[in-house]
Parts: structure tokens; C-alpha cells; sequence
């Protein structure tokens, strides 16, 4: 490690940082705007400019900007010698020649990198006479608010934006200092991960729309380490509540999940919290159909009155919350009498990925690993829509390439734009074959789209082309037109060659030969590819815990089906499900079918859904940013979330809901069952494959320098006044009991372990920038280590999965069409479709067909399309696209207004009375 | 040979020569000499024994700059060479009038360039006002093309050269050698921090090299006459000729090629025709607009880039704008100010920001709203922007060298505009300079 000389105090520093990256490890204040430690340094700013001397003899030296500098072994600089500290003032006494000072009013106040950097520097006296520039702002949708004049032109957001994130309509306009950042007109920002600008913008330039109309500074608000319930990646969040309500959602820094950034469904998505939907208290159904609100020990009683021995008890557990309850309400009825709620097919499909992550022999990465991957195959998955966040971490892959050639020209990798342009449009390969177009096309080096079936048997001709003993591909290649055939072999050399390649598929196809074929390519490159490389698999899933509650899962367990078996049979007369809804899972039909077989149906939800309004006793959930819970990311990361704030009235945990119940009922062994640890504990030793959840994040003894972890800053204000207008006694700030982390502001908040970190302040950083102090090193991992567990590694027994039946060749079948499953990041998950700012982007149900397909049927984009899928009239919007497969047709899944479509459901769009060929057999 | 060649076959009175006439003068004798008797490397030997220096302002020794160019990945990709005739420094039309009226002698000295770098695409960046000399340059390749100078296996060597004539969209910046790049990529002109130097990641990431009109032009006498001739014709230090240009209150401004080295006096007083009758000198730019001042006592001084760099200023684009003593001086300063201001690329603070602000204390001493502290506030902006290395590149630092220039040699007028609170050359109380 070179040693640096700061003000003649010598300091080791990590090789091959820059000097700005190096003071900051080193836990000097040295000011700064432009640098990123995930974007790099371009030198804009001017901000961290210190002075540095040719050797110990010159002592004029001349100014230098920190993060444009490499360290070098010996080299000397100095933060106040010369002109440097007149230099920084006068840095930030230029950027506030045009800024409004609009503080007191200003969404970023209290949490400003400006404020702060203003203050570090010291600048206080205004010189400058002249009139101040302004600008017009945009409308640049639901999410995110515009505020240029605040601007200090750091050219943070479209380097974020643009280079970051492949984002297209946001840039630097004009020129001088009249440049401005936005759109070519008024609009909502296209990319998905827009969200992010909240945060890497240094001052209040782009913030968080719906925060700031419901506005609560950053020291007002409580917060607590969370998990993103949006969708399998579990990118880490920082939940901020205040007055019970969720205001915003920020990204906690996880160096191998989400780093810096999330995607706007994780940050906008959380807001169905303060849905004024929710229910209060627990509801009895009156035989005219409405609830009466009761009291929770009413509940429990009503509950132990159904739930006596000798009733026909079963339960429905979710993928969409944590493992303790899941395990609990299995607890409670048994595990023959519980279902894990998710739909069949599905379910096949996710245990085949959990059987082929356990025991076959290639590891699944982290999202940060995904990240170094030079050359990319996605099998089958729209992953900007099914898993949002891996999709930004994709393209950033796809610049190895570039960071490659910049380290035969010796250009540090921090030197961002030298990077970019010596590379220029060149990338690292990704190959996409998809259903349809995909968002991350335009840095794809070839892109195909083709049915399931026909993804599965490409799959598979590439296996077969990097090994050609993987069975049961003989002539798989053949299949294929000579086109199809070439880049077949390009892909497969591609990935031959690759140091570190990566295979990403997933659900989405909802097709388990994908599935397969993509765990064949990775075992076969294990083996065949480069020498020593380092070949990775990466399945995106549908749900928050889907894997865990997947690995959960024992023989005993019964389906969905089997549940409605039971209950035609007579067999269930109570059945509890907790937060699913049923219609997401399986035709209405059946679900009608089997709710109307149920004498007392009990549904615990945090959300309104059709399962819930059709229940006896409605008792209401707490959401995640209200409980703890364990939740398993598809990375196979056991990671904990924390309640931000305790439910309102008698909304409850889950968990406790059941609890309660099992001590009422005195159920064996649930009077131990005390502390929410104890549950993880014996959930942990039930099942071997979970065994180490337990260590996703320190026990509630834990104390932090005998503290607890406060979720509040110090400067929380109002405590005594903020119910002054409900009672003027104070009341006791609640304990907690279950977690290390108190509702309060006292306590140590600092060198605590990763996962235990609840909101990032220190002396004089009161912005998100404040987080390098939380760092091993600016831009490293946690000081106190990186959140959760990883429970999966690939054990290489050899057998993955049961083998799955060779993909027959998808024909067009006449007056038939495959509906696609296509997934959309705003509307198709169903916790964030309940949030109003994800409500105005999520469009309406559709339906995709190619131009001939539409012209044939007389059918244009926006025309209203009525299509009868499982026997359910679902009306659709035609769009139409030119790449979907032919004979095929894209079915928007899961967007509110969408039937659930069964697997491989094709329709016959060409008659008027349009029926749904369900179960697909003749595909 | 000419002393004087790179004018030798301007006749402002008729219209530039062709290739025919261009040939019968010994055009292109250099590139046949080049390509089939001199490698790039003898080429590069002979720039550097040459010691031409850039003609673009900045005075780097060409043939050090090329000699960075990698030359041993030649398959591997393209190289550039890029002509920078974005001439936009005010005061300054000298490569106007070398495209104007000998367009030839510019791709020749181009191709030999291209040689000697082995660069196989060629671009001419031209300023967007230029139209009558980007017409004249695109006849000119093509004629070029037709007679196998340009295009694949130029002269049956082998060597590949093609040459594009891009207009620019307007901005100072661009005569930045990085910005330029960067507009030529088709992105927003902002200057590129280096390293890594364009030589060795240029245009497209590829090695690139971009020079001035007039240097290239030198090339093709260089390589015709050799190196020692070349170094014969300058005065002083410096080798070779240039283009010096006087514009300002004289009786004869204008654009003459004298040997390096000519005195100011000589400049002014001979072949400008000296000063207007009623107007006295009070101080000069030489090189440009961004450049320092020079005064009276400077006169005798040789127009070389060490001797002006000595006195305090530099030599820039050699063609000096002239201050009389019945302009403003701080009009002139605050004006030019404006301008570099209004041409900032927005991309560092010091120069997006520090410039209007420089420019804004300037208009109020100049409208007599000034105040003693404002000479405090315009020395520390000097200190703030005017070094090389506070900013992302030299165009902040150059627009200063003006202010901090006018403010040693015309201290009393600032003083003056303060105290009285009006501008004492002009009745309203608001003047603008000569510039």
C-alpha cells in the first residue's frame, strides 16, 4: 500500500485509489460534489481541490482536485497550505451565485450534500451582486420533482442516468451557466431506475415527489434496516416513517446486493403501507356481507372457537412474507395441512431452481458479482421487469470490456469518463433471448425472441455446442434455421472464451425446460468453457421469500390443488390463509370454487384483495415496514427487515397474530414462543436448508456499546408535541422487545454490524454522502459487515431437479395463439400496485401482437380487445409489437384489471367469442 | 524557395489555385518525396529537427507531440488526424486566409501528417462561419481524390488516407483540442481531462492527433525544403514564419507572413501603417484574446513564444488586437470577459461559474457601480480561475490573463471608474471595448 503524505501526516492508502477516495477512507473532510464512489471522477465540481508538492522542499506546490489524482507512494499534499482552502470557498461561493437559498422550503434541507459541503468549507459572505439565473422546471412525472434553479451543475444525474443507468431522456442542455438538466420536453422520466436521481443528485435539484408533498425531514423521520419486498432480488432499504405513515423509501448500502441504487418499484412501491384501505381492527363478516370492527382478543377467541381439535383445519402460507410467519401458521395446522400458497405450476418451477441452486455444481451470484460477468446469456427473463435491480447491474457487465482496455492503458477504472471514451459503444457480449422485446436490448450484442419452448431447445443447441455430452440435445442445433444456428455457435464460443460468464433465466418464461437448459449451459461451461473460469447462474423469481418459503418446503406439504381437493371434499372447514391472494394463483373459477367450499375462511392481509373481502374474520397484517421478518433473496441471502414503526391499533405481525393463536389453543411448544428470535430459531432448526437464518442478523440482545441501535437521529423533534393534539401526556416511547433497535433517539448508531443500520448521519454529513463513514473504506463494504447470510451454495451432488421433458418445436397452430407472460416493474407485483405513485405508471392489461397478426384479425394498438382466458372475460388493450414470436401473442401478467393466466394458454383471438385454450396440451 | 511560403501562391486578388496550378508549383512534390522516399519516422525526425511549434496558440513542439502517437499497433485500428480550423479567437483570421486562398497547401500538409502518424482518416474541424473556405476545402479533396492523393493506396504506396471537411456547430470551446473530439463524436463539446492524452485515446478512443491550420501548413514546406531551411527563416529563436495579424486602431490592419521573431514595433508600425491619426497606443493583446496585456514598453520585443512568454504574456495565435488610449479599458476587458463567459462549456465550476461572476464585477466598475472591495474580489477570482490546473482546461485561465493584465497596467482607470463612479471615456455611463 503507497503511503501518502497529508499535511506531513503519513497515511497507507489502498492502491490505485484517487487521492479524494483515499482522504475520505482515511476520514478526512475533504468537500465534494461530482465523484461517485460507484460512478467514478470526472472533475467537474472543482470541490475537492487540495494543494500538492513536487517533495518535502517545494513549498508553493499547486492546486490539484483530489478525485483527478492517483495516490502515488510518497506523494504530498495538503488541505490548507496555499491557496487550497480560499480555493474551496471560493468553489462553493461560485455554485451559490444562482441557488435560490430556498432551504427552509427545500426537499432536500436537512439531508443536503450543498448544506453540508457549504458548511464544511466554510463559505459565509456573499460577494456577488448580480441577478441570479433561473430556469423553468419540468413535470417529470409522479415520481420525481424538479427544482433547477437549486442546480450546482455537478452533472451527477446524467452521468447516473445516462452512462449509469442507459437512461435516454434526461441530459445536459445549453451550455455556460445557463446548462440545464432535463428532459427535451415535460414528461415522466423513462428510465426505471430515474428513482436514484433522489439520491445522487447533491442537492434539491431532483427529489422525491411523493415525499415532498407529504413532507418530513430526514431528522424527523424514523427508520429502521429493511428489505424490499418488491421483488426476489432483497435490495436492502431504509423505510423513513413519521406519524405512522410511510414517507419514503431509501437504499441502504449493501456492497453485494444493491449498492448505491434501487429501481423505482422498491423505492416508490412501499407506499401501499399508508394505503387508507387498511384496516384498523380485526373484522367479523355480518351475514349481510359487511364487518364489524372488534377487538384482537374477540379475534383470537372467534378463532380458537374454529380452530378447536377435531375441526378441518388448513392453511395457506405466502411467498410474499416472511419465514416465520410461513412457518408458524404451518406450526399451527401442521404441515399435511399447509399449503405455502404458490401456484402449482409455479411452484414446480421454483423448486426445480431451489433443487438445481442446492445440489448442482454452479454458484449463484450476488448482485455485485453479476456485475463482473464479461460475457451475459438471459435465457428467457425480461429482467428489467421481473428483477429490476440485476438489470442495472447487467449493464454495468457489459463494461468490462471497457475497464479491460482501460487497465492495458494504465487508466484507473475511477477515471470514468477516459474509461468511457476509449471504449466508446464497445461492450462486453450479452446475448438476450426473450419472449419480446426487453429494456436491456440496446446494450445486448444480439437479441432473439422466440416461445418458451423454443428459448428451452436453444438452450439447449447451446449446451450442446459447449458440450457436446450433455444429454439429450442430440440434434437440437439442426432444429434451427441456418441463422438461428450461427448465433447459436457465436453464443456458445462467446461464453466458451468468457473468464466469468453468466447465465441469467428465471420464471418468467414460466417454462421449466428454460429453466433447465440454463442450468445446462452453466454446468457445461464449468466444464468445457475457459480454463479456470468462473461460470455463474442466476435465476430471477417472482417473490419477495419465494425461495424461502420454497426451502422450506418438506413432503408433507400440500398444494394449492390439494387444498382445493380438500375443501370439494368436504375436508376443510376453517381455512387461515395469510397475505396471498388466492386469485393470483390459480383460475377464479377455482378459487371460487374452493372459498365457497370453506365454512370459516380467515384471511390476515396487510392489503385489500378478493380473498380478503370474501373472508369470515379479517384480521389485519402488519406490512414489512411494521414487522420483522426473515426473508430469502433468489441469491439465496437470508436477509432480516425491521419494523420502521409499530402498526397502527391492532394491526399485528403475522407472526404474532399466530402466536397468539397457538398460546390460546395451547398449542405444544408455542408458550416458548415468545420473542420473535425464538421463532427464527426453531424455524432455523427445522429445516436443514435454513439452518444458518439465525446469523442473517445479530439477536435482539445485541447491543451496540450496551446500547440499543436508535431508529431515530438525534435531532428527532416533536416527541413531547407531535400528539399534542390528541393528548397532551406523553406517552411512553414503545419498547422492543424483539430487535436491538429501539424507538428512540437515544442509542449508539455507528460501528454496529451491516445489517443493524437504520438511517446514516455523522457530525457535519448530514446527506446519504454521510455513508463512506459507515465504510471499511469510502465505496468498500460496511464496517460492520455486509447484511445477511447466504444460506445456498451449490452442493454438486449431481442431481439437480427431476429431469424435465425435451421442448417440443413451437408451430403456429391456426386461429391459435401462445399467450406470453410479460411482466411489467410498475403493476405486475402486487404489494407495489397498491402504491399510488406505481398506480399512474402502470398501464393497462394488454395484449401484444405482431403487425401481421394485427392486421389479419383488423385489430390496432388501443383497440379494446375482450379475451376469455380459464373461463374469465379479461379486457385487453392491443399494442402492437414486431417482436413477438409468430403464432404468440405478449399477455400483460399480473397488472390489476389481468386475469391469472394458467401456463401455456393459447386463445383463439380470430372468432368473437374468443375461448381460452387452457393447460396449453396442444402446444 | 520562398522565405515567405506559406503564402507563396496567395493572390487575394483572384481565386485560389487548383490542383494544376498548385502542381506547377511544386504542390505535392512533398508527398511524393514523403511516401516513397521517407518513413514516418523520418518524416517525425524531420518535424522535430524542424522545431516548428503549434500555430494554434499554445506553442507546443509539433513534432513532440506526434512522437507520442503510438506506432507500433498500426493494424489494430483506425488513427485520426484532425485539422483544428475552428478559428474563433477574437482578433484572429489567419487560418481563414490560408483556407481561403491556398486550400491545397493544407491537404498536403495533412497527407504528410497522416504519413508520418499513419493515420488513415483525416477530418477538417472548421468553424461554422467559414463557409466559402469549407466549399473551397471539399473542391479541393475531391480534386485530390480524383488525382489519387486521397482515398486507398495513395501514389501506389499502399498508404490509405480519407479526408472530411466537418462544419462545426459553433462553440470557442471547440478549438479545444478535446472538446473538439468531443463535438466531433457528436457529443456536447466539453473538454476531456487528461491524461489519457488524445495521441493515445483520442477520437473514438483511437490515437489521434489535432493540430492548427497553420501548423499543418508548415508540414508541406517542411518535409519539401527540410528542416534546416526551415529553421533559416525565423529571426530569433523560434524557426519558420508566421502569420501575424494587427487589428485594433491602425491605420492598416491586416494578416502578413513574417519570419518568427519580427519585432512588435516593426508589426505595427510598418506593416499595420501605425496607429489611427488622434490615437495613441496604450497596450496590446498579442496573440489573441486571451492573452495579456503588453504595453508600450514591450514594443521592441520579438514576436517569439519565449520572448513574449518572458515579458508576462504569450504569443497565442500571433495576431494582436490593439488598445488606443480613447477606449475603456475595462469596457475591453469586461467585454471580452462576457465573451469567454458566454463560451464557457459549463462543465468546472471555476469557469461555468467564476467567469459571469468575474464578468458581472466588471460591468459595475465599468457602469460606476464599483466598489473599493470589488478590486479585492477581482484579484481573488484571478487567483481562483486564472491558474492552469484550477480548472478543467484552459479556456478560464486564458479569458483571465486579460483581467489580471489590465489590472497591472491600467490600475488607475479601475481606481478611476470606482471613485467617480462613471467611465471617463464616454458621456453615458457605459462603454464597450474595441475588442
Amino acid at each position: 500500500m503507497p503511503t501518502i503524505y497529508i499535511d506531513d501526516e503519513a497515511y497507507q492508502v489502498p492502491e490505485g485509489d484517487n487521492v479524494l477516495q483515499a482522504c475520505l477512507s482515511a476520514g478526512i473532510d475533504l468537500p465534494y460534489f461530482c465523484w461517485h464512489p460507484e460512478m467514478g471522477s470526472v472533475g467537474a465540481c472543482r470541490q475537492c481541490a487540495l494543494v500538492q508538492y513536487r517533495d518535502a522542499e517545494d513549498t508553493r506546490g499547486r492546486i490539484v482536485m483530489g478525485c483527478m489524482t492517483p495516490v502515488a507512494d510518497g506523494a504530498r499534499f495538503s488541505m490548507s497550505g496555499g491557496s487550497a482552502g480560499e480555493f474551496r470557498e471560493n468553489v462553493i461561493e461560485s455554485l451559490m451565485l444562482n441557488h435560490p437559498h430556498d432551504c427552509p422550503v427545500c426537499g432536500e434541507g436537512g439531508e443536503c450534500h450543498l448544506q453540508d459541503m457549504t458548511v464544511m468549507v466554510g463559505h459565509r459572505n456573499r460577494r456577488y451582486r448580480g441577478k441570479k439565473n433561473t430556469h423553468r422546471n419540468q413535470d417529470l412525472g409522479p415520481l420525481i420533482n424538479h427544482e433547477m434553479n437549486r442546480c450546482i451543475t455537478c452533472y451527477r444525474c446524467t452521468r447516473f442516468y445516462n452512462d449509469y443507468a442507459g437512461g435516454k431522456d434526461l441530459s445536459a442542455q445549453a451550455s455556460h451557466d445557463h446548462t440545464y438538466f432535463g428532459r427535451q420536453e415535460d414528461g415522466t422520466l423513462e428510465s426505471e431506475f430515474a428513482g436514484n436521481l433522489v439520491e445522487v443528485c447533491p442537492t434539491g435539484v431532483f427529489t422525491d415527489k411523493p415525499l415532498v408533498n407529504e413532507y418530513t425531514r430526514k431528522w424527523d423521520m424514523q427508520s429502521a434496516p429493511s428489505v424490499c419486498v418488491g421483488c426476489a432480488l432483497g435490495c436492502n432499504t431504509l423505510p423513513g416513517e413519521r406519524y405512522g405513515k410511510l414517507k419514503r423509501i431509501h437504499n441502504r448500502f449493501n456492497d453485494e446486493v444493491n449498492g448505491y441504487f434501487l429501481c423505482d418499484r422498491g423505492r416508490y412501491g412501499g407506499s401501499f403501507v399508508n394505503d387508507e384501505q387498511r384496516a384498523l381492527f380485526p373484522g367479523l363478516r355480518q351475514s349481510n356481507s359487511t364487518y364489524n370492527a372488534i377487538e384482537s382478543i374477540k379475534a383470537i377467541q372467534t378463532l380458537v372457537d374454529w380452530c378447536v381439535p377435531g375441526n378441518k383445519l388448513a392453511a395457506i402460507g405466502s411467498p410474499r412474507t416472511s419465514l416465520e410467519s410461513n412457518y408458524l401458521l404451518q406450526r399451527l395446522v401442521g404441515e399435511e395441512n399447509f399449503s405455502n400458497g404458490i401456484a402449482v405450476h409455479e411452484a414446480a418451477l421454483i423448486e426445480q431452481i431451489s433443487g438445481i441452486l442446492q445440489n448442482g455444481s454452479v454458484a449463484t451470484p450476488s448482485m455485485r458479482k453479476t456485475e463482473s460477468a464479461d460475457v451475459v446469456l438471459v435465457l428467457g427473463e425480461d429482467v428489467t421487469n421481473t428483477a429490476p435491480r440485476l438489470a442495472l447491474a447487467l449493464r454495468q457487465s457489459v463494461r468490462n470490456l471497457a475497464k479491460e482496455m482501460a487497465s492495458d492503458m494504465k487508466i484507473p477504472l475511477w477515471q470514468d469518463e477516459a474509461v468511457r471514451v476509449l471504449a466508446q459503444d464497445q461492450l462486453s457480449p450479452m446475448y438476450i433471448v426473450a419472449m419480446s422485446d426487453t429494456p436491456l436490448d440496446d446494450i445486448a450484442a444480439q437479441t432473439l425472441t422466440l416461445c418458451p419452448n423454443d428459448i428451452a431447445r436453444m438452450g439447449l443447441a447451446i449446451a450442446a455446442q459447449i458440450d457436446s455430452s450433455v444429454p439429450g440435445t442430440e440434434g437440437m442445433l439442426e432444429g434451427f434455421d441456418t441463422e438461428t444456428q450461427k448465433l447459436i455457435t457465436q453464443i456458445s464460443d462467446s461464453l466458451k472464451g468468457a473468464k466469468s460468464p453468466l447465465v441469467v433465466s428465471g420464471t418468467g418464461s414460466q417454462n421449466a425446460a428454460v429453466i433447465e437448459a440454463a442450468s445446462l449451459i452453466a454446468s457445461a461451461l464449468q466444464t468445457n468453457g475457459a480454463d479456470g473460469n468462473d461460470s455463474m447462474l442466476s435465476y430471477c423469481l417472482p417473490e419477495a421469500n419465494s425461495l424461502g418459503v420454497t426451502l422450506m418446503r418438506n413432503e408433507a406439504q400440500i398444494s394449492l390443488d390439494d387444498i382445493c381437493q380438500r375443501a370439494a371434499e368436504g375436508n376443510i372447514e376453517t381455512l387461515i390463509v395469510a397475505e396471498n391472494d388466492l386469485y393470483r394463483r390459480a383460475a377464479k373459477e377455482q378459487i371460487d370454487t374452493l372459498l365457497s367450499k370453506v365454512k370459516n375462511l380467515v384471511v390476515l392481509d396487510a392489503i385489500g384483495t378478493p380473498t380478503l373481502s370474501q373472508s369470515a374474520l379479517a384480521l389485519p397484517a402488519a406490512t414489512f415496514a411494521e414487522t420483522e421478518g426473515t426473508l430469502v433473496s433468489s441469491e439465496g441471502r437470508a436477509q432480516r427487515h425491521y419494523p420502521a414503526f409499530l402498526p397502527a391499533e391492532q394491526r399485528d405481525s403475522t407472526w404474532h397474530w399466530i402466536t397468539q393463536l397457538g398460546q390460546a389453543l395451547a398449542l405444544p411448544g408455542f408458550d416458548e414462543l415468545d420473542h420473535f428470535d425464538q421463532i427464527t430459531a426453531a424455524c432455523a432448526a427445522e429445516f436443514p436448508a435454513l439452518q444458518q437464518i439465525c446469523e442473517a442478523s445479530p439477536l435482539a440482545d445485541f447491543r451496540n456499546k450496551g446500547l440499543k441501535i436508535p431508529r431515530q437521529t438525534h435531532r428527532y423533534s416533536g416527541r413531547t408535541a407531535m400528539r399534542a393534539d390528541i393528548s397532551v401526556h406523553e406517552p411512553k416511547q414503545p419498547q422492543d422487545d424483539d430487535t436491538p433497535l429501539s424507538f428512540s433517539m437515544e442509542g449508539s448508531n455507528g460501528s454496529q454490524p451491516g445489517a443493524l443500520l437504520p438511517f446514516v448521519w455523522s457530525p457535519g454529513w448530514n446527506s446519504n454522502q454521510s455513508l463512506h463513514k459507515f465504510q471499511s473504506e469510502a465505496g468498500g463494504a460496511l464496517a460492520g459487515g455486509t447484511a445477511g447470510v447466504r444460506v445456498l451454495d451449490p452442493a454438486n451432488t449431481g442431481s439437480t431437479s427431476k429431469k424435465t421433458n425435451l421442448p417440443v418445436e413451437s408451430k403456429a397452430k391456426k386461429d391459435q395463439w401462445q399467450l406470453l407472460p410479460l411482466y411489467r416493474i410498475f403493476g405486475s407485483e402486487e404489494l407495489s400496485a397498491h402504491s399510488p405513485a406505481i398506480q399512474e405508471l402502470t398501464k393497462k392489461p394488454f395484449i401484444q401482437l405482431t403487425p401481421e397478426d394485427a392486421t389479419k384479425l383488423k385489430l390496432s394498438a388501443g383497440d379494446g380487445l375482450t379475451v376469455n382466458i380459464a373461463n374469465q372475460d379479461c379486457v385487453l388493450e392491443v399494442q402492437v409489437n414486431t417482436t413477438i414470436p409468430r403464432g404468440c401473442a405478449g399477455y400483460s401478467v399480473g397488472l390489476p384489471g389481468a386475469c391469472w393466466l394458467p401456463p401455456a394458454t393459447s386463445v383463439n383471438l380470430g372468432k368473437a367469442e374468443i375461448r381460452a385454450n387452457s393447460r396449453g396440451d396442444d402446444v | 524557395m520562398s522565405s515567405l511560403p506559406l503564402t507563396q501562391n496567395i493572390n487575394e486578388q483572384r481565386d485560389p489555385v487548383d490542383l494544376a496550378a498548385y502542381e506547377k508549383n511544386h504542390g505535392y512534390e512533398a508527398v511524393h518525396k514523403a511516401l516513397k522516399e521517407m518513413s514516418p519516422a523520418d518524416c517525425l525526425q524531420e518535424i522535430k529537427d524542424s522545431a516548428l511549434r503549434g500555430r494554434g496558440g499554445a506553442g507546443f513542439p509539433t513534432g513532440m507531440k506526434w512522437s507520442f502517437v503510438p506506432m507500433d499497433n498500426v493494424s489494430e485500428g483506425h488513427k485520426y488526424l484532425v485539422c483544428n480550423a475552428d478559428e474563433m479567437e477574437p482578433g484572429t483570421f489567419k487560418d481563414r486566409l490560408l483556407m481561403e486562398c491556398d486550400p491545397h497547401q493544407l491537404i498536403e500538409g495533412m497527407i504528410l501528417s497522416a504519413w508520418t502518424i499513419q493515420a488513415d482518416i483525416a477530418y477538417i474541424f472548421i468553424r461554422h462561419e467559414y463557409h466559402l473556405a469549407a466549399r473551397l476545402l471539399q473542391e479541393a479533396i475531391d480534386e485530390c481524390k480524383a488525382k489519387g492523393y486521397l482515398g486507398n493506396d495513395i501514389l501506389g504506396t499502399g498508404f490509405n488516407l480519407e479526408m472530411y471537411v466537418h462544419s462545426s456547430a459553433g462553440r470557442y470551446i471547440c478549438g479545444e483540442e478535446t472538446a473538439l473530439i468531443s463535438s466531433l463524436e457528436g457529443k456536447r463539446a466539453n473538454p476531456r481531462a487528461k491524461p489519457p492524452f488524445p495521441q493515445i485515446s483520442g477520437l473514438w478512443g483511437r490515437p489521434t492527433i489535432v493540430n492548427n491550420v497553420e501548423t499543418l501548413c508548415n508540414i508541406t514546406h517542411i518535409i519539401r525544403n527540410g528542416a534546416g531551411w526551415f529553421k533559416s527563416l525565423g529571426l530569433g529563436a523560434d524557426s519558420g514564419t508566421k502569420l501575424f495579424g494587427v487589428s485594433g486602431r491602425v491605420k492598416n490592419p491586416g494578416c502578413w507572413e513574417l519570419p518568427m521573431g519580427t519585432p512588435i514595433r516593426e508589426l505595427i508600425e510598418q506593416h499595420a501603417g501605425g496607429m489611427q491619426d488622434g490615437y495613441k497606443l496604450r497596450g496590446l493583446l498579442p496573440g489573441g484574446a486571451s492573452t495579456d496585456f503588453l504595453v508600450e514598453e514591450h514594443l521592441d520585443l520579438a514576436m517569439d513564444y519565449d520572448v513574449i512568454g518572458k515579458a508576462g504574456s504569450r504569443l497565442g495565435t500571433g495576431t494582436m488586437i490593439i488598445l488606443d488610449d480613447k477606449t475603456c479599458p475595462v469596457g475591453m476587458v469586461k467585454n471580452l470577459v462576457e465573451f469567454f463567459a458566454q463560451e464557457s462549456c459549463g462543465f468546472c465550476t471555476p469557469c461555468r461559474d467564476g467567469l459571469p461572476w468575474t464578468a458581472q464585477v466588471l460591468d459595475d466598475i465599468d457602469t460606476g457601480k464599483g466598489m473599493k472591495v470589488d478590486m479585492v474580489t477581482l484579484k481573488n477570482q484571478v487567483r481562483f480561475i486564472g491558474a492552469i490546473g484550477n480548472t478543467h482546461c484552459a479556456l478560464a485561465p486564458g479569458a483571465m490573463e486579460p483581467v489580471s493584465s489590465a489590472m497591472k497596467y491600467f490600475a488607475e482607470d479601475f481606481e478611476t471608474h470606482i471613485k467617480n463612479k462613471a467611465c471617463s471615456y464616454c458621456k453615458t455611463n457605459s462603454s464597450t471595448g474595441g475588442a
